[in-house]
């Protein structure tokens, strides 16, 4: 059984997904989850103001990618993933690489890599 | 002084005041959640400088004598605008002033549909600004105050060249300008029933906008209120037909775009047309609209985000036309020569096509040496970073939706 890994990435929201999946697709992923999450780190804050009543947001909306790959190599999604959402700003996010135990098709039933 | 016209148009000129808050829906609804609030600042900061604009000198410019190609200065700040009427009106001259005011602010609102999502706040003020003086008062008085397409004998009753093909084509040249936003092609609407809600009282407020324009309440009134509700019936039907033919399921943002598309066409025919006649002014509007909005946009290529364009100057020039083809002097004795339909040949049909051409080349013309200037003022494009983040935060430091 070959070794499957889980790629996390978490990046700013505004981030052109329609780019990104259009690289992911030219290297062979083929599927992957996004969620809309927040949160904090080196990005600097900024004010929102109501009625004067000021609001300072150091929490930001990102965006949480996860793919699963097997046959595809696991390096080549995180340089595409990098190259794809680098500004070069505080902020890019950050990239995780978890080694998968299982992987289950519920539909066929499949397990391992030929489920992915 | 006619007492009851003039309750009536009180009625309606509060009614068409409501068609901008209404705009300010429709179009907050068609953007994404990221820019909902700019784009309804857009509406709403035009009511606010409109207003002040045209009692200072919109509105002299527009209706005081001057010359056929734009007004003079006699009613500059409201001088000699009383409660007395004008010669053949029967309302209250100020009334008439207010009338015309909330026409002048919707015109200019809906111009800003086809630039959001990618316009920087001072350069929408400034075009605003300019846009009001230098296209729109003018282009009233062509048609209303006495200017050269009145005097040619094109008609327009309720503005389907000063209103909506000028805002639509003034839209349309502004998104040219300013360039496409990033995925445009992929952007969607975040909340449709927004859009529904403005799309209802812009509606509901047009009945002020057409039935109003008679100055009067009478006959011609009365078609003008059974067209105009016929016409967005038929536009809704025009619109659901085709899209269900052609993308194979009908949607409500196309019920919705039809009933405008329809209002629209509607609009310049309203006074003169009749009834019957309306079903298939509306019902042709939805289609065209439909193409406009579809096929139109596509093909050319240009980012009329909001439709400004393929809406009102599409179904405002089909209405024009519909004029030239439907009008009856036996539903209103103004009309000198009948429609192509109604035995007049094509005595109506040319002047309404003079008058939609040279409302495009002046309004087309104009509005593109403002945007040209306002951008060497303030830069109108968004940083391809303010429009990511989204209009809202860039530059209102604001979001409508929190956790």
């Amino acid at each position: 059984m070959s070794d499957m890994f889980k790629v996390e990435i978490i990046t700013r929201s505004s981030a052109d997904l329609e780019a990104f999946k259009m690289k992911m697709a030219e290297i062979g992923v083929s599927g992957m989850t996004f969620s809309h999450v927040q949160g904090c780190g080196l990005e600097e804050g900024y004010t929102e103001l109501y009625r004067g009543v000021k609001k300072v947001q150091n929490v930001f909306d990102r965006l949480k990618v996860e793919i699963v790959v097997s046959s595809v190599p696991v390096d080549d999604v995180t340089k595409a993933a990098a190259s794809i959402l680098h500004t070069g700003k505080a902020g890019d996010g950050k990239i995780f690489v978890y080694p998968i135990q299982q992987t289950i098709d519920i539909n066929t039933g499949k397990q391992g890599p030929a489920a992915l | 002084m006619d007492m009851t016209n003039t309750v009536f148009m009180f009625v309606a000129t509060v009614l068409v005041w409501l068609m901008t808050p209404a705009l300010a829906l429709f179009y907050g609804g068609l953007v994404r959640s990221k820019n909902v609030l700019s784009t309804a600042m857009h509406s709403f900061t035009t009511m606010a400088i409109v207003s002040i604009i045209w009692i200072i000198v919109g509105f002299s410019l527009a209706f005081s004598p001057g010359n056929g190609i734009i007004g003079g200065l006699d009613f500059f700040g409201l001088h000699n605008v009383g409660f007395e009427p004008n010669e053949g009106h029967t309302i209250p001259f100020n009334l008439f002033m207010m009338f015309q005011m909330t026409f002048a602010i919707l015109t200019t609102a809906i111009v800003s549909g086809a630039y959001a999502e990618r316009i920087r706040f001072p350069a929408f003020i400034l075009f605003t600004v300019l846009w009001v003086l230098i296209v729109y008062s003018p282009l009233a008085h062509w048609v209303w105050g006495g200017g050269w397409i009145a005097e040619m004998g094109a008609l327009d009753f309720a503005g389907g060249n000063v209103v909506h093909i000028s805002s639509g084509l003034a839209g349309l040249v502004v998104a040219i300008v300013i360039g496409k936003r990033k995925n445009a092609g992929t952007t969607a609407p975040h909340n449709l029933i927004f859009t529904l809600i403005g799309g209802a009282l812009l509606w509901f407020g047009w009945f002020g906008f057409n039935v109003g324009s008679e100055l009067a309440f009478d006959d011609v009134a009365m078609y003008a209120f059974i067209n105009t509700n016929t016409a967005a019936a038929a536009g809704v039907l025009g619109w659901m037909i085709i899209e269900w033919v052609v993308n194979k399921k009908p949607t409500l943002l196309g019920a919705v775009s039809g009933a405008i598309a329809g209002l629209v066409a509607i609009t310049p025919a309203a006074g003169f047309v009749s009834p019957l006649s309306s079903i298939p002014i509306g019902l042709i509007g939805g289609i065209v609209c439909f193409w406009g909005v579809g096929w139109l946009k596509q093909k050319l290529g240009y980012d009329d985000a909001l439709d400004a364009f393929g809406l009102h100057a599409v179904g405002g020039t089909w209405g024009g036309i519909a004029t030239g083809l439907f009008a009856s002097d036996s539903i209103n004795a103004i009309v000198e020569h009948n429609g192509l339909f109604y035995g007049g040949g094509i005595d109506l049909l040319w002047r309404q096509v003079v008058a939609i051409i040279a409302t495009f080349a002046f309004v087309g013309i104009v509005t593109f040496i403002l945007i040209t200037i306002v951008n060497l003022i303030f830069k109108a494009r968004a940083t391809d970073e303010e429009e990511a983040k989204g209009l809202d935060l860039t530059m209102h430091g604001e979001r409508a939706y929190q956790d």
